[in-house]
């Protein structure tokens, strides 16, 4: 953790707010209108790629994340990486499984 | 961590645990029990998966009852929330109490236009005969979405005591602004969480 004595300025002005604010926008609006295509078993990938870009900004932004130090990222994305593990193998899991009654 | 907390004392120049310190530290605690809850949400994530994998059908046909343009406009309420609860942490910093104030109760207010919102979906939902029992795919959309809403609720409570504390003047000058940032970490998961949550149940392409 930093320990200079004004940690506290992240030196995001109001400019840069605005602007991950409207980008976050503009992708909500692309997210609503891709849906209404059909890419087949890439609609969720789709989907989840810019839900994905979106949870990026804000917590680069909005959580200054972008500012933070090594410690706080690990922790940050070290749920993440269980998440992966967890839903990743229970997908596994429901695609190879062999029906035992046919 | 107390060896983190040891390691940063010895570089504040023997002024004890400084404002920085403490600062860092509860920021800190605030990004691990955001891991908690990225995880309890988590569960619920794995379960949808496993059930879109196996009904993809019945997803499809289930997700076309959600009102896409509600759930598109809480999405956008909440962002811009987002975007006022990091603004107001910008006035804390800048010990501007009374931007502090409005932009608190700003996004207090898209809170409770986000739960306004939910309230009106819901009973839709509950006037169409579709309750959480209905099928797998609403039992889900009505555990999370209702999940997510009590976390809304505790950002609200959150936001409120916040007010009151800039009210009573105790982000002024020389005094640490700690609740604010960490308040805020906690309300943009409440976003973080509703980005995912609304590709995933409105908008099953």
């Amino acid at each position: 953790m930093s320990t200079h004595d004004h940690t506290e300025e992240h030196h995001t002005g109001l400019r840069v707010y605005a602007a991950v604010c409207l980008a976050l926008f503009v992708l909500t609006a692309v997210t609503v209108y891709v849906a209404k295509f059909d890419f087949g078993d890439f609609n969720i990938v789709v989907a989840m790629l810019i839900a994905s870009i979106k949870a990026s900004i804000v917590a680069l932004y909005f959580m200054h994340l972008k500012f933070e130090d090594k410690l706080t990222w690990i922790y940050a994305l070290y749920p993440l990486f269980l998440l992966f593990l967890l839903i990743g193998f229970t997908i596994m899991e429901t695609f190879t499984r062999v029906p035992v009654i046919k | 961590m107390s060896s983190t907390v040891e390691h940063a004392e010895s570089h504040a120049h023997g002024h004890g645990l400084g404002d920085a310190v403490t600062h860092n530290a509860a920021k800190f605690g605030m990004w691990l029990f955001l891991g908690t809850e990225i995880l309890l949400f988590g569960g619920l994530f794995a379960a949808y998966a496993l059930f879109r994998a196996k009904f993809p059908d019945l997803f499809y046909d289930s997700h076309k009852k959600l009102d896409v343009t509600l759930g598109a406009v809480n999405t956008i309420v909440l962002i811009f929330s987002s975007f006022t609860m990091a603004l107001a942490v910008s006035a804390s910093q800048k010990r501007n109490r009374k931007w502090l104030m409005i932009l608190l109760s700003v996004t207090f207010i898209c809170g409770a236009a986000f739960g306004v919102n939910k309230y009106f979906e819901y009973s839709a939902k509950f006037h169409h005969n579709i309750f959480p029992d209905t099928n797998i795919f609403f039992a889900l959309y009505f555990m999370m979405t209702g999940l997510h809403m009590l976390h809304v609720f505790v950002g609200m409570g959150i936001i409120f005591a916040l007010i009151i504390m800039a009210k009573q003047g105790r982000f002024k000058e020389g005094n640490r602004y700690t609740p604010v940032e960490v308040g805020g970490l906690y309300w943009h998961l409440v976003d973080l969480i509703w980005i995912y949550l609304f590709p995933l149940l409105y908008l099953i392409g």
